[in-house]
């Protein structure tokens, strides 16, 4: 009964969608008041049905119903009750439900805090957004339900895989989905904008919090997502340059270039059509990303549940909603305009080059991806695309990137003169160098490509101390604090997030050029010393868990002779599948990691044990952290707060605009929950 | 108006790629070098690295050469297959380890087992160019006259083992 509510509330959910992607939009077009103001109702409908069938789904999971077929294939009796939760979304079937669900609060999210945007513009984002949904509810309801039935009904399940039974499938995927999703929200502004013909920086303003806070989950998504693989594949890497997690990486990568566009067009009127067009290919990455992981074009580590039969419905889907956009934009955009005008020697010319760099990453990214597959395609056979290609490539393009957050900030809009900026910045770019160079004599060994990585580093960290300097010189009176206070949060959200792209890089310099690692036998009482601290076996023991039996080591971790800790790895065999998994067992701590892996057992309980010693590596994850929060910081900002329309000033609009006063910061507060459960368990 | 249709013609240049990607699924693709003698060699050993293997030394049997790599994705994914094999003693695999690291690749055995009687190390590739490998994983059944017979690229699947690499190895042992 319960999942045929649930297929039910699927059903009128794309009734709805259709009403809410079809009459808002007629209506704003032809001026319709009645067809506009449906906008809102509808989608709210949609969202509350959406979740009803989320619910229901999650219901069969949490009592484990093997009639429904998704559950009977993803879930078992013995499986604790939240991982039974996250399996509602740990299938191909329930992971659309969840998008369709993060699509649907996104899209009532913008009917609720987009009070002070005039109608016609609201009922166009949403009916975009309507648009959206419907393919995704009609993919889901033709190819992929998630409540069919199992006739008759298995006596048990299949289990959910192994590999997602753990603590980073129950945050990850829904984190990494809201800003696939949130995406489509800068998406549905950009075509709002572009059939209404009004591109202007007000649009810019409008959609530039809805990017951040996309942005801002994606980053939180692809990070719990590198920490889940670091600590659960026990390979102790922390990417892979795996199509899938290029896949998200992509939309990233565009989804920065967009965030700074949007920068650029919100002050300066510069940009309109690059940044629609860079709205639309972040969507498209995003929706990509999607087809790449769910048709399983590609091989990858993370084919969980694909289906090369879905990937038609997908790609279909892509090329409708892609080509009537671009084809949109190429209508259209040619009547947009130039913005204000700007120097070669500007801040506008300095975020268009960071913007051209950060596409020309995502291309050689996304060319390494689907390279596989255009050979494929043209009958030369299958491959594979390693990390030596994304490396080589990578980091030659975004050095200049780098180099241009230290200078970008500093630099001023519209023109300024070399003499004056190199002046400012000699200092900055004399203690990066020489504290780079000294810097990997600390760490015990001295070599080059630390001190390269590190002097990119520091220069965005002494480049951001320079600008706040500067800035707090020019303004006016007052003790340190007060000027303090009077810079914009936006302006610190910036500082903020560029040094957690500096944090990164430290960490991904350090643990990249000083980890070691062993790969040793280990009899009972041996020893082995890794990064100085000394490993001692004591031995395994069996150990039973709710739905897998394990082989537990016990290794007591010394250093200079004084015990530090013991460290306990599984090897754990899972009940239903039979599957054998890797636990690590991991000391977290400030400057280091130590990773333990149990290997394969030999004779007389002997171990092949995988130790390591990574040191800054939870940087990497820390920086990502950073950078979320700088995006939230700038959110807060006050011109996203208050009225914006200055213009009205009747009373009405005045109560709307304080609601939506109250509103964002509630949003907001939220999305800060949500990272400081992402930073807490870090620490785990 | 033509340079605004610009993202449009590059979408869908893409998308016609994805297609043709999601209809060719088969990972068999002809080689040239098949029915032609397997390429000559002399590399190193990746275990013994002052002992050489030849080409050579394996006439008069049929056997396997694998092209992986410790950076490989794909070559995990064929791996246990590939012990498996080796395990039941049917065919001696050799395994041509491509453009790699010796210390990653040794390390990497070790994790995930060695089914390869030897491995030989091709650090710049130039085997590979002579086999023509696209990429890898690539596995290669050479018969006792020492002529190519097969080739799979992609990883090895129990489908391609059992449908297609197994009954020719067993047609193969049985010729003169």
């Amino acid at each position: 009964m319960i999942p045929e509510i649930g297929n039910f509330s699927l059903i009128l959910a794309l009734l709805l969608a259709t009403l809410q992607g079809t009459l808002p939009i007629i209506g704003a077009a032809r001026g319709i008041p009645s067809w506009i103001a449906l906008a809102k109702p509808v989608v709210q409908g949609q969202f509350v049905f959406v979740l009803i069938a989320f619910f229901c789904l999650a219901y069969s999971f949490i009592s484990s119903d093997f009639s429904v077929l998704n559950v009977a294939n993803n879930s078992n009796t013995e499986l604790p009750f939240h991982f039974r939760l996250a399996a509602t979304w740990g299938s191909h079937e329930g992971s659309l439900l969840l998008w369709v669900l993060m699509l649907a609060s996104w899209s009532v999210a913008v009917s609720v805090f987009s009070k002070q945007l005039p109608d016609d513009v609201v009922a166009r984002v949403i009916g975009v957004l309507g648009l959206v949904s419907i393919g995704f509810l009609v993919f889901m309801l033709f190819t992929s339900n998630p409540f069919d039935r199992l006739l008759p009904a298995a006596t048990e399940g299949s289990d959910l895989n192994p590999l997602l039974q753990d603590f980073g499938m129950v945050v990850h995927p829904p984190m990494l989905y809201m800003g696939y999703v949130g995406f489509s929200v800068a998406f549905a502004f950009a075509i709002a904008a572009l059939l209404s013909g009004k591109l202007d920086a007000t649009w810019a303003r409008w959609s530039r919090p809805w990017t951040i806070i996309a942005w801002v989950f994606l980053t939180i998504g692809i990070m719990l997502g590198s920490w889940w693989a670091y600590y659960e594949l026990g390979w102790g890497g922390w990417w892979f340059w795996d199509p899938v997690e290029n896949a998200s990486f992509l939309p990233w990568l565009v989804g920065t270039a967009l965030v700074h566009s949007l920068a650029v067009t919100e002050k300066r009127g510069s940009f309109k059509s690059w940044t629609v067009l860079l709205a639309i290919s972040t969507f498209a990455l995003s929706l990509l990303g999607t087809f790449l992981v769910r048709s399983g074009v590609l091989t990858s580590v993370h084919a969980f549940a694909t289906d090369p039969a879905r990937g038609v419905f997908i790609l279909a889907f892509l090329v409708i909603v892609i080509s009537c956009a671009l084809l949109l934009f190429a209508w259209r955009a040619p009547k947009v305009g130039l913005g204000g005008k700007f120097d070669i020697l500007s801040r506008e010319s300095m975020l268009l080059a960071n913007n051209i760099l950060l596409l020309v990453a995502a291309a050689s990214v996304l060319l390494g991806t689907l390279y596989p597959l255009i050979i494929d395609a043209l009958g030369f056979g299958k491959l594979s695309v390693g990390p030596p290609f994304f490396e080589a490539v990578f980091v030659p393009i975004m050095t200049p990137a780098i180099f241009l957050i230290g200078v970008g900030p500093i630099s001023r809009w519209k023109q300024m003169s070399l003499p004056a900026l190199a002046i400012r910045l000699r200092w900055a770019f004399g203690i990066s160098v020489v504290s780079a160079l000294i810097t990997p004599f600390f760490m015990g060994e001295w070599k080059p490509m630390v001190s390269f990585g590190l002097l990119l580093a520091f220069w965005i960290i002494v480049c951001a101390f320079v600008n706040v300097k500067h800035r707090l010189n020019n303004s006016g009176e007052g003790s340190l604090l007060t000027k303090l206070s009077k810079q914009s949060r936006s302006y610190y959200g910036m500082h903020c997030a560029h040094i957690g792209v500096a944090i990164f890089i430290i960490g991904v310099t350090l643990v990249n050029s000083y980890e070691t690692e062993k790969d040793v036998r280990m009899e009972i009482g041996s020893k082995v010393t890794v990064g100085g601290y000394v490993f001692q076996f004591n031995g395994t023991s069996d150990v039973v868990g709710p739905n897998y039996k394990a082989v537990r080591g016990e290794i007591s971790v010394l250093k200079d002779d004084q015990f530090v800790r013991k460290l306990y790895p599984e090897k754990r065999t899972y009940n239903a599948s039979g599957m054998a998994m890797t636990e690590a067992a991991i000391d977290t701590g400030f400057f280091r990691d130590l990773y333990i892996a149990l290997g394969e057992p030999l004779s007389n309980g002997a171990w092949v044990v995988r130790a390591y010693h990574k040191p800054f590596v939870d940087w990497i994850w820390f920086g990502c952290i950073l950078m979320a929060m700088g995006g939230i910081t700038s959110i807060t900002d006050r011109r996203y707060r208050l009225k914006i329309t200055k213009k009205e000033s009747t009373a009405a609009s005045v109560v709307e605009s304080e609601k939506q006063a109250e509103g964002t910061p509630a949003a907001v507060a939220s999305a800060t929950t949500k990272v400081e459960l992402a930073t807490e368990t870090t620490k785990v | 108006m033509m340079r605004y249709l610009m993202p449009l013609a590059i979408f869908i240049v893409l998308a016609v790629f994805l297609l043709v990607g999601l209809t060719l699924n088969p990972r068999q693709v002809p080689s040239p070098l098949i029915d032609k003698p397997a390429p000559k060699f002399q590399l190193n050993q990746l275990h013994e690295s002052d002992k050489i293997m030849s080409s050579e030394d394996n006439l008069g049997k049929v056997w396997m050469l694998n092209v992986w790599a410790s950076w490989c994705v794909a070559c995990r994914d064929e791996h246990p297959l590939l012990v498996q094999l080796a395990n039941s003693g049917i065919i001696p695999i050799y395994g041509l380890n491509y453009k790699d690291e010796r210390n990653t690749a040794l390390q990497w055995l070790k994790r995930y087992g060695d089914p390869y009687a030897i491995s030989i190390v091709d650090t710049d590739g130039k085997v590979g160019i002579n086999y023509g490998v696209y990429g890898v994983p690539e596995t290669y059944v050479i018969d006792k006259q020492g002529i190519i017979r097969h080739k799979q690229i992609g990883p090895v699947t129990v489908d391609s083992l059992e449908k297609t690499i197994l009954p020719l190895i067993k047609e193969l042992q049985n010729q003169a």
